[in-house]
């Protein structure tokens, strides 16, 4: 209980953190690794899809949760290279918004997923996010390092959720974690408003 | 013991880390993060009374609509916020507020007990007003995701009070006390009408 108060606690702190450093790659001073890890921590709007895929999957069960989690960085990880070898500008932020709102809904109702299936939406968002990061980063010169610095702090983030969720055995717990879901989907429509009004 | 000091240390450390420069310039009415998006559901009583009401009926009504409506309303009250930030227009949206008073202080005050897809039903009509109201109030925002992150969380965390103060519902004198607060809640809704049709 304690453990998933410091771990709430922490999230929060990630999700408040002053967004003006998100236009940008911050530089750490530890080199480029470190410089893609805390730019995934300074986008609330990648963190918010990736925790509700990986609850999502977490929410079905150990094997979902696993499955998920693996998908989730390998993807991540690959369409991070092809965005930033590619050099496609790949950058359609209605698509990212979507996926947060289907994914949060999702968490929200908890529907029976086989394991497969919740792995397929986590590689997804993955994918979709991945291409969206390292468009990103090949507009800022990033190398090869940062995406690796991304989609370890993916995996890292998706194994602790994951593990937190698939732990979870009371059902008040395991309300909460919908309760969440709805938010997260609640936030996504919310930011679809600001987007089509244009001062999001 | 190691982990009942780390919650409130981790509560520490986010408040050292609060954005500060997000407090230089908040201002009334505009959406400039996290902090404002925090601030602006519960700048109005009549926002507070229906989200707190949300949660007395869901404790009242017992499992599960006392965890589902909290799930319903922010979701629907996106909807509508969405709808108010892009300029759809809903008609009556003070009195469709004022009336959401009405109705959850009589139905707490009443103790009506029904089908929880009714009692969402309600409750998330009553959020696409709310939301509405909300999403046509915001200035241009500064940082949306964020605004909209406090947004949520303030609205959610009104529920909870609402639940956790209806949890007095088991006992018998706490089911009176809530009834009690149903009146109040209806009354507010009608202050509330009252202003609305004036």
């Amino acid at each position: 209980m304690n453990l998933m108060a410091a771990i709430a606690g922490a999230l929060i702190l990630l999700i408040a953190y002053p967004s003006t450093a998100v236009a940008h790659l911050v530089t750490t001073g530890l080199g480029p690794f470190y410089d893609g890890a805390l730019h995934l921590l300074l986008s609330p709007e990648d963190l918010l899809g990736l925790v509700a895929a990986v609850a999502l999957a977490g929410l079905q069960g150990a094997k979902a949760g696993r499955i998920a989690v693996i998908a989730l960085a390998a993807a991540w990880f690959i369409f991070s290279f092809v965005g930033l070898n590619m050099a496609i500008g790949f950058d359609f932020p209605w698509l990212s918004i979507f996926s947060i709102i289907i994914l949060g809904a999702l968490v929200a109702v908890n529907p029976t997923l086989p394991p497969a299936v919740a792995a397929l939406l986590a590689g997804l968002y993955g994918a979709l996010h991945g291409l969206l990061n390292g468009s990103a980063l090949a507009a800022m010169d990033s190398g090869l390092l940062s995406i690796v610095g991304v989609s370890a702090t993916v995996l890292i983030i998706g194994l602790l959720c994951s593990a937190l969720i698939v732990s979870l055995k009371a059902a008040w717990a395991r309300i909460a974690i919908r309760v969440a879901g709805s938010w997260i989907a609640a936030v996504g429509m919310l930011m679809l408003g600001w987007m089509v009004r244009g001062s999001g | 013991m190691q982990n009942s000091k780390s919650a409130p240390l981790v509560v520490w450390i986010l408040l050292l880390f609060w954005p500060l420069a997000a407090w230089a310039h908040v201002e009334s009415g505009q959406a400039g993060g996290f902090a404002s998006g925090l601030l602006h559901p519960v700048s109005g009583l009549d926002h507070v009374l229906a989200m707190v009401a949300v949660g007395l009926w869901g404790a009242q009504l017992g499992q599960p609509a006392m965890w589902l409506l909290p799930v319903a309303f922010p979701m629907m009250m996106a909807l509508g916020g969405m709808l108010g930030l892009i300029g759809v227009p809903v008609p009556g949206i003070e009195i469709g507020i004022a009336v959401s008073g009405i109705v959850l202080g009589a139905l707490i005050l009443g103790q009506m007990k029904m089908p929880t897809p009714v009692a969402l039903g309600i409750v998330a009509f009553f959020a696409i007003f709310h939301g509405h109201a909300h999403g046509t109030e915001l200035a241009a925002g500064q940082n949306a995701i964020l605004y909209s992150l406090g947004f949520v969380i303030a609205t959610g965390t009104l529920h909870a009070v609402g639940i956790t103060l209806g949890l007095i519902h088991r006992w018998n004198a706490g089911r009176v006390a809530l009834r009690c607060a149903g009146s109040l809640v209806l009354a507010g809704g009608l202050f509330f009408l009252w202003g609305a049709l004036s």
